[in-house]
């Protein structure tokens, strides 16, 4: 499965890049982009794991940019 | 601004005051006395109304392990400044800054706002008409089938076909080209074109998420996904980049200070190391670059679905085209008529009324030839025959007209001089009775289109076709083709790319051009495959890599000159952000440079950076 996700407030290119590394490092993750310029972020990955797979994503982006916010709907 | 941006503009500004005061407060070598203190306490005010959370930031990404944090390296930076006494740098280097990260984040916000502007096809909102009544509802609660209106001057939500009224059309949005296409009941409008005179209602032949608008749009918000070369290399390097230069740092104020014991000089300059150690300026401007890039070009109706084919259209130098739809207009029209013995309207007459009863292309160009000249076209009988023509009986006389083979067949001798297009042979009663040549006119701007490619340094341009080898060589010469591939049979079209893409260099790309109509595969292959005139083939935008929205084929040197356009501004950030840094990492090392030179490496070099990438959105005037 592949979703988008928005992301608010996030301010640095150099976090987007270092969140789409932490994220593609989660077991289960197929791809990963986190695109500065949209603020969005895509992930795909296996789709039985994947809503715990979304929450360990949204954990990684915390870990970078604890301010920015990603739109979980 | 946002209010986020508003609040950080105004703590600069308090801090930059505070620190103006400091500067009124004489300096004093008397440690800890009052005004010493003094001294320290207004700078210190400064410095943390302007770098508060920069603090709390760092503290918070080392508790994560993240050394290398921008954060963290500045306030290490900025504390170390203050421990040595350097307050007015200390403090100055954290309200620069924060008045670049500012500036960063207005400039980011402010292009992608513009960017996302000038695609910016989708409608607030549809009027439905339900029961009688109009309603103004979300384009996504329309349903199929449902009456839309739609007044002057607004956004057609939806695709769908006109039940009632008849209006200009404003494409612009959706194929760059600002014609007015006029539509009337039965014609077909698509989403995203405005409405531009008469009140409109259609039919909905689409929901929202199905319909051109969402569709081009989901393309161009895709496109991020695709990152070029560049950008990946760059982020690689940022994360080898700041560890290099913060392990300099240690080794400039650990090292040198135990041969000549000048501690505090040497700590200054690796503070003014760490200053300069934010990969940011490159970081930023190179995906901000090609996003500009991917903008512009859907503002002249070419959809780019992403950074990395931008990057390879830059490189490509060998440009395959199919030919028909692509260099040629598609549709085949009567080009000469030699008649033999009787007159040009008669032969044409008796072809016509023989063909009618054909679909073949070449049959309905004569049949329209023949009716534009008013010509009468009736048969009392008529009759296909297969691969050959067809056989009529047309005032009592019997009729053949079709290809050579079919002349042959019945014994009928042909006068043929070795002309370009496909000749179409008539016979009255048994008698050869005269030809007519039908032709693919090639594109008024083809030819120019392709000069222009040749003036970009494209060296190879082949057409591929399923023409004779003559017919199709005399097209070339007239378009200023380089090479043909003739004679090929649909699925040997893939081959002959296939064949070509070994033979070229493996440092330029390979390009295809085609309108989407069976050459999926050959869009495919390319490194670039570029579909033309694909508003509302689904198949088209799926296979290729760059969709025209329009059917003009000087689109094509254009994606390929502001692909280039995009890669020059991406090359000139990379190479003034990476020569600025080191120069100002040398001169420190050396001595010479100082914390307000490290600041500008790092703040001053990201904003000339990001001015720079937004060049690349300008699109107009290529």
């Amino acid at each position: 499965m592949k979703k988008t996700f928005k992301l608010i407030d996030l301010d640095c290119a150099n976090c987007a890049a270092k969140m789409e590394d932490a994220i593609k490092k989660i077991d289960g993750v197929k791809s990963a982009t986190v695109s500065f310029m949209t603020q969005k972020m895509t992930i795909e990955a296996d789709d039985e794991r994947f809503d715990e797979i979304v929450k360990l994503a949204v954990k990684a982006c915390k870990k970078v940019e604890p301010d920015c916010e990603v739109v979980v709907k | 601004m946002s209010r986020k941006q508003k609040k950080n503009l105004v703590r600069i500004i308090v801090a930059a005051v505070i620190f103006a005061g400091g500067f009124f407060v004489p300096k004093t070598e008397e440690t800890f006395s009052f005004l010493w203190f003094l001294r320290l306490g207004v700078f210190l005010a400064a410095y943390l109304t302007a770098g508060f959370d920069v603090l709390w930031k760092a503290v918070r990404n080392i508790a994560h392990g993240h050394v290398f944090d921008e954060n963290f390296l500045m306030s290490l930076a900025s504390i170390g400044a203050m421990i040595i006494g350097e307050y007015s740098e200390g403090t100055a280097v954290m309200i620069f800054y924060q008045t670049g990260e500012l500036f960063q984040s207005i400039a980011v916000g402010k292009s992608r706002k513009s960017i996302s502007d000038m695609v910016d096809l989708s409608p607030d909102y549809a009027n439905v008409e339900r029961n009688g009544e109009v309603f103004e509802v979300e384009p996504d609660e329309v349903a199929v089938g449902e009456i839309i209106v739609i007044k002057p001057g607004e956004k057609v939500p939806l695709d769908g076909v006109v039940v009632f009224g008849s209006s200009g059309l404003n494409t612009a949005a959706l194929t760059g080209e600002s014609a007015l296409r006029d539509v009337t009941t039965g014609d077909e409008v698509l989403s995203g074109s405005v409405n531009t005179s008469g009140l409109l209602k259609i039919r909905t032949t689409s929901e929202f998420s199905n319909s051109t608008a969402a569709k081009i749009l989901e393309l161009v918000e895709n496109s991020a996904e695709n990152k070029a070369k560049t950008e990946n290399f760059i982020t690689r390097f940022a994360r080898v980049y700041t560890p290099i230069v913060v392990i300099g740092a240690v080794l400039l104020g650990v090292v040198p200070p135990l041969f000549d014991g000048n501690w505090s000089e040497w700590i200054y300059r690796a503070l003014t190391f760490l200053v300069v150690s934010c990969p940011c300026a490159l970081v930023i401007s190179v995906p901000l670059s090609f996003f500009g890039g991917i903008g512009g070009a859907s503002r002249r109706g070419i959809m780019i679905k992403g950074a990395n084919y931008l990057e390879e259209l830059a490189r490509a130098r060998t440009f395959v085209f199919d030919k028909t739809g692509t260099l040629t207009k598609g549709s085949f029209e009567v080009a000469t008529i030699v008649p033999e013995e009787i007159s040009e309207e008669e032969l044409l007459g008796m072809c016509a009324a023989a063909e009618k009863i054909s679909n073949h292309p070449i049959a309905k160009s004569i049949v329209n030839a023949a009716e534009k000249r008013a010509l009468k076209i009736n048969a009392e009988c008529a009759e296909e025959i297969a691969g050959y023509g067809v056989k009529a009986v047309i005032s009592g006389r019997e009729i053949c007209v079709g290809n050579a083979r079919f002349m042959e067949k019945i014994g009928v001798p042909v006068k043929n001089a070795d002309t370009v297009g496909t000749v179409i042979f008539c016979a009255c009663e048994g008698k050869y009775a005269g030809r007519i040549i039908v032709r693919d006119e090639p594109k008024e701007n083809a030819a120019a289109a392709l000069k222009k490619l040749s003036e970009l340094g494209a060296d190879r341009k082949i057409m591929l076709t399923g023409d004779r080898k003559n017919a199709a060589e005399a097209v070339a010469k007239t378009l200023g083709i380089d090479e043909v591939r003739a004679e090929l049979l649909p699925d040997g079209k893939v081959a002959a790319v296939e064949e070509i893409y070994a033979t070229k260099s493996p440092k330029t790309a390979l390009c295809f051009v085609g309108d989407g109509m069976n050459d999926a595969p050959s869009l495919a292959r390319a490194d670039v495959g570029i579909a033309m005139g694909a508003l509302g083939s689904d198949a088209a935008i799926e296979a290729a890599d760059i969709v025209l929205m329009n059917d003009n084929i000087e689109s094509v040197p254009l994606a390929v000159k502001i692909a280039r356009k995009t890669h020059r501004i991406v090359t000139e950030n990379i190479v003034f952000a990476l020569a600025v840094k080191v120069a100002v990492l040398v001169l420190t090392a050396f001595g010479i440079g100082n914390m307000w030179a490290a600041v500008f490496a790092d703040v001053g070099v990201s904003v000339i950076a990001i001015i720079n990438a937004m060049r690349a959105m300008r699109t107009n005037k290529l």
